[in-house]
């Protein structure tokens, strides 16, 4: 977002005109969210390396304030980034339990979204919605960075379209869906 | 290996474990042991200066279900100084431990870990011998002939009793059925 940008402008103008300027607090909320979404990393596998990919200089997630923690207490999003195994299954559960809310999961590739490769195997968990409630399925195997890239951007969107704050009122009198957090 | 090698190093076992049954297949050369003399002949292997297998590169178990000794453990050896190799097998049957030769190459631990995960074959003296790949509780053994590819149990995360449940495995379409028509 450069100094170019129609909303910076848009902002630039009220806020040099009136000296102030109005939005709500859920438009401020989402902002702030999607502004700094930290995700827990869970690289399980080789979607892992599309991730780092993502994360490196050539895509830098650090651009959409997303970096990167060890730790699922101050993390936003679970990345699932591989196949989850039916061992792996609690300690992935038990790590989401231990992120704050609001958190959202985004499942990343085949075996994540639904045991892809890995589907009939004796091993592994078909799908990490089985375990974890999951907001975005990017699919691939694996899916590239720029795949990745686009469904972070998906999970954008979504955040924007929650209403924590008004209860689920959108501006315009619409009944807005009541799926907000968590 | 070279045919003069293999020469030399079937020479050098015929006359240092002669009671061992041996083997050729293609440049391979193989020898059987039973659990009784295993740990005896590993030590010769290991320590005879002819022989010099210092390495103990892989252990593989194997089932064959229609044998009276279904269960097999394969080794393979490797002399870097004397740029031979030497693979070793170990049949035993159903509930029959082998000897571990974790005391002879600290190496095998893992790998012997392995076979008794994936097929269930017990090795007696073993330091610690749990699963190394599937969950500790896991029920059988994925390698054997006998057990279904897709296993028997999934998982899931149940809201109500909050935590991870097992259940039977319930596939809304088997494996292999998509291509059931063309066959």
């Amino acid at each position: 977002m450069g100094l170019n940008d129609p909303f910076v402008q848009g902002v630039a103008q009220e806020v040099g005109e009136r000296g102030f300027m109005l939005t709500s607090v859920d438009t401020l909320a989402n902002w702030a969210r999607t502004g700094s979404m930290w995700p827990m990393t869970f690289g399980l596998a080789c979607c892992a390396v599309e991730m780092m990919q993502a994360g490196a200089s050539r895509y830098d997630l650090d651009r959409f304030g997303i970096v990167f923690r060890g730790s699922p207490r101050q993390s936003d999003v679970m990345i699932v980034a591989g196949t989850l195994t039916n061992k792996m299954a609690p300690a992935l559960r038990k790590l989401y339990d231990q992120m704050p809310e609001p958190r959202w999961v985004v499942s990343m590739g085949s075996c994540a979204n639904g045991g892809g490769y890995y589907h009939y195997g004796y091993a592994t968990v078909r799908g990490c919605d089985r375990v974890v409630p999951v907001d975005v399925y990017i699919p691939g195997c694996p899916p590239t960075a720029e795949a990745f890239l686009y469904g972070i951007l998906q999970l954008h969107k979504k955040i924007h379209r929650t209403h924590t704050f008004d209860g689920g009122w959108g501006a315009n009198g619409v009944r807005l869906p009541k799926k907000l957090v968590g | 290996m070279t045919p003069e090698t293999l020469d030399t190093l079937e020479a050098a076992v015929a006359e240092r474990l002669p009671d061992l049954p041996r083997e050729r297949i293609g440049d391979a050369l193989i020898v059987r042991v039973t659990p009784e003399n295993l740990i005896a002949a590993m030590t010769v292997l290991r320590d005879d200066p002819a022989l010099n297998f210092q390495q103990m590169i892989d252990l593989a178990g194997v089932h064959y279900p229609e044998r009276d000794k279904p269960l097999e453990a394969v080794y393979q050896l490797l002399s870097v100084y004397k740029n031979h190799r030497l693979r070793v097998k170990c049949a035993i049957a159903e509930g029959e431990a082998l000897p571990s030769i974790t005391p002879l190459w600290s190496c095998a631990d893992w790998y012997e870990r392995e076979a008794y995960d994936l097929l269930g074959i017990l090795f007696s003296g073993h330091p610690d011998l749990r699963r190394i790949l599937n969950e500790y509780d896991f029920d059988g053994h994925p390698l054997r002939k006998d057990f279904p590819v897709t296993g028997r149990i999934e998982v899931r995360y149940d809201e109500t009793l909050g935590r991870i449940v097992r259940e039977p495995i319930s596939l809304e379409r088997g494996n292999r059925e998509p291509y059931r028509h063309t066959l």
